[in-house]
């Protein structure tokens, strides 16, 4: 089916070029941060996670989110989502991927990343947050693959992978709560000792990652002849709109907890992101109009007529992405490092080789996005006509 | 110095059992080529428990400078205000996120924040606090810590292999304490006189104070204690008739942050 990805229009290769293109400039950036150190950063003794980790926990979450077309195809045998899965489990695919390489990015030593599999130590979260997302990604190649491959031939899927489809349900859960551990277990960081760290990732997840899909079912549908489908799209804009609310639920109750109790150290970090603290405030406006900007998208959804117009709902969905990335990337990293141990601000802001680094990420994992979604459209296309 | 001449003789007892090798081992790597490790790495001796009496009582600006001059001068510590060479001269805004230090003050709000209170004893509000590592008796960055890098011995230090350290940082976001450093480039331009006894490091590893384990191996006190003129007691905990425990006895004492349950082994007179 490979051959499926080689072969395309004047546009698709252009926008394989483009996005080779970003790429390779990010790479020659991180050829410097290799050689300089990881100093050529924004980051420092007190904001030691930024950009990087960020996007890893973001991508986490919309590679979860696989399991929203997944669950009610496998589990509640809901047809529809039959023609959408693959887009969802490649989306992971591609999600995984950029994950991968950001924690790889983000490693002081990348040339021991070994050391981590040599001396394995269970007692570390990391440990296991590599073991849960290198198997979810093996987990949804195997299945797309196998399942695309079966739908070209007109056959049913072999036994063992719908076994796997029914794995990769709680597994999906777990990369993104083993992710959330990473943070919640953490003594001395008031913002992410929380035990609703893992059900606000989950939300936020659930919002972010329908939403990037029903973008891409526009997408798909605009410049190709496979259409994902309007009952499709409308079922996604549904769990985007449930996930979104209840990711503002969330949200208010640790504002409660964290402000009713009083307590400093769980509240000078939400000080910090939403008033500023010691004359530092570089984050309120983005916190402000990431809080604000995803209630309203949350209510405005609920609306139906708003949700069954698909340019509306497009630009909803880009709003919950938008406020989520900012959330759960910008605040949850600086946030949670601001103010450090001794309680002084050192503010956050990604330098420019950090930014293109980031942006060569995620363009190779777009590439890697385009590649597979070409070859599960082309085969959508062969099987139609 | 903050030890008596009884204990130093059984610290150096012990010290030879634990560091047997230790020097050896030591001396195999090529003083400012190679990577700080830790080549005494003891097995379980389960007698000894190293721990620090800071005595604010005694400490004032000039001592506390120069214990931390002591550190940093025989571990190989950067200074990134001091280049060897001016061509290495770095931008002002990057000194604080590069700030390499095992040892540093700060005063009472920040080394035990939410502890102060504005009509609180001015003298003591600004004194400046000796802080370290704590040698946590539950320390999170080892838990957190993926390759086991980052260790605790039987004697109670926790250490760091820094061959092994990927650069995750995981164990700078665990300690509460902001105990802990990264070598976010190339340090050894800022090292003015590298000192042969310890390796310096290369970018992309962590590194914190760790007691002095390579000291106590070849029987001498911890640098900052030796320059301390006494405000720093150090010592086996273990041992009813040591200087820190007989400290501890006499004085009342407290520690970083508690109730975060780290069990931090730097005891503070105030
Ligand atoms: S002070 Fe920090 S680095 Fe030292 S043992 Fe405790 S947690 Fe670890
Ligand atoms: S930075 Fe090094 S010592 Fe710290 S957790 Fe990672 S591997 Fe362990
Ligand atoms: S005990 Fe040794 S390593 Fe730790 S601060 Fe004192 S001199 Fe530095």
């Amino acid at each position: 089916m490979l051959e499926k990805a080689l072969i395309g229009t004047k546009r698709y290769y252009l926008l394989l070029a483009v996005l080779g293109g970003i790429f390779a400039l990010g790479f020659l950036f991180y050829l410097q941060q290799l050689k300089v150190g990881l100093g050529i950063t924004g980051m420092g003794r007190d904001v030691s996670w930024g950009f990087y980790i960020a996007q890893f926990t973001y991508l986490v979450g919309v590679a979860a989110s696989a399991v929203m077309v997944v669950l009610p195809y496998y589990l509640h045998n809901y047809k529809a989502f039959g023609r959408v899965t693959i887009l969802g489990e490649f989306l992971a695919v591609a999600a995984v991927t950029m994950c991968v390489t950001f924690v790889l990015v983000d490693m002081g030593r990348p040339d021991r990343v070994f050391n981590v599999f040599k001396y394995p130590t269970p007692n570390s979260v990391m440990f296991w947050d590599i073991i849960v997302l290198n198997g979810y990604l093996l987990l949804n190649i195997l299945i797309g693959w196998n399942v695309l491959e079966c739908e070209r031939h007109s056959v049913a899927p072999p036994k063992w992978i719908k076994f796997l489809s029914y794995v990769s349900i709680p597994w999906a859960v777990s990369i993104h709560t083993v992710t959330a551990f990473l943070y919640a277990g953490l003594p001395g960081r008031g913002y992410w000792l929380t035990a609703i760290m893992a059900p606000r990732f989950l939300s936020s997840a659930f919002a972010a990652g329908p939403s990037l899909l029903v973008l891409l079912c526009l997408l798909v549908r605009k410049y190709t002849k496979f259409d994902p489908g309007r009952e499709q799209i409308q079922s996604l804009a549904k769990v985007v709109t449930y996930a979104t609310l209840i990711n503002v639920f969330f949200f208010f109750c640790e504002v409660f907890t964290v402000f009713y109790s009083q307590i400093p150290d769980h509240m000078l970090h939400f000080q910090y992101l939403f008033a500023g603290l010691q004359g530092k405030a570089r984050l309120v406006p983005f916190m402000w109009f990431s809080i604000v900007g995803m209630t309203i998208t949350a209510i405005l959804l609920t609306n139906p007529k708003l949700r069954q117009n698909e340019n509306t709902l497009a630009a909803l969905c880009g709003m919950v992405i938008i406020t989520t990335w900012i959330d759960k990337g910008l605040g949850l990293m600086t946030g949670g490092f601001v103010p450090n141990p001794m309680e002084k601000v050192t503010e956050y802001a990604p330098t420019v080789p950090e930014a293109f680094i980031t942006l060569g990420v995620w363009a190779l994992g777009f590439l890697v996005l385009t590649l597979l979604y070409k070859v599960a459209v082309s085969i959508k296309e062969e099987i139609r006509s | 110095m903050g030890m008596d001449r009884r204990e130093f003789i059984r610290i150096a007892g012990l010290s030879t059992l634990l560091g047997l090798g230790g020097k050896g081992a030591f001396e195999l790597l090529r003083p400012g080529q190679v990577e700080a490790a830790m080549a005494a790495k003891p097995e379980a001796q389960g007698v000894v428990r190293w721990a620090m009496v800071v005595n604010m009582q005694k400490l004032d600006e000039a001592t506390a400078k120069k214990c931390i001059e002591a550190c940093h001068r025989v571990h190989n510590v950067p200074d990134f205000k001091k280049p060897k060479d001016a061509k290495d001269t770095l931008p002002p805004e990057v000194l604080n996120r590069y700030e390499v230090k095992w040892l540093w003050t700060e005063h009472f709000h920040n080394a035990f924040p939410g502890e102060d209170h504005p009509n609180m004893l001015e003298k003591v509000a600004h004194l400046p606090f000796l802080l370290l590592c704590n040698h946590c008796d539950n320390p999170p960055c080892v838990r957190v810590c993926p390759t086991k890098a980052t260790f605790r011995r039987e004697d109670g230090i926790v250490n760091m292999d820094m061959h092994r350290c990927i650069g995750c940082r995981f164990c700078m976001a665990g300690c509460p304490f902001g105990a802990r450093s990264f070598n976010w480039r190339d340090p050894r331009p800022y090292v003015a006189d590298t000192f042969p006894g310890y390796p310096t490091r290369e970018i992309g590893v962590v590194e914190k104070c760790t007691f002095c384990a390579e000291r106590l191996a070849q029987n001498m006190l911890p640098a900052c204690v030796e320059a301390s003129g006494g405000a720093l007691v150090f010592g086996d905990l273990n041992d009813e008739k040591s200087r820190v425990r007989d400290t501890l006895k006499r004085y009342f004492t407290i520690r970083r942050k508690v109730h975060l349950g780290t069990n931090p082994q730097v005891y503070y007179i105030v």
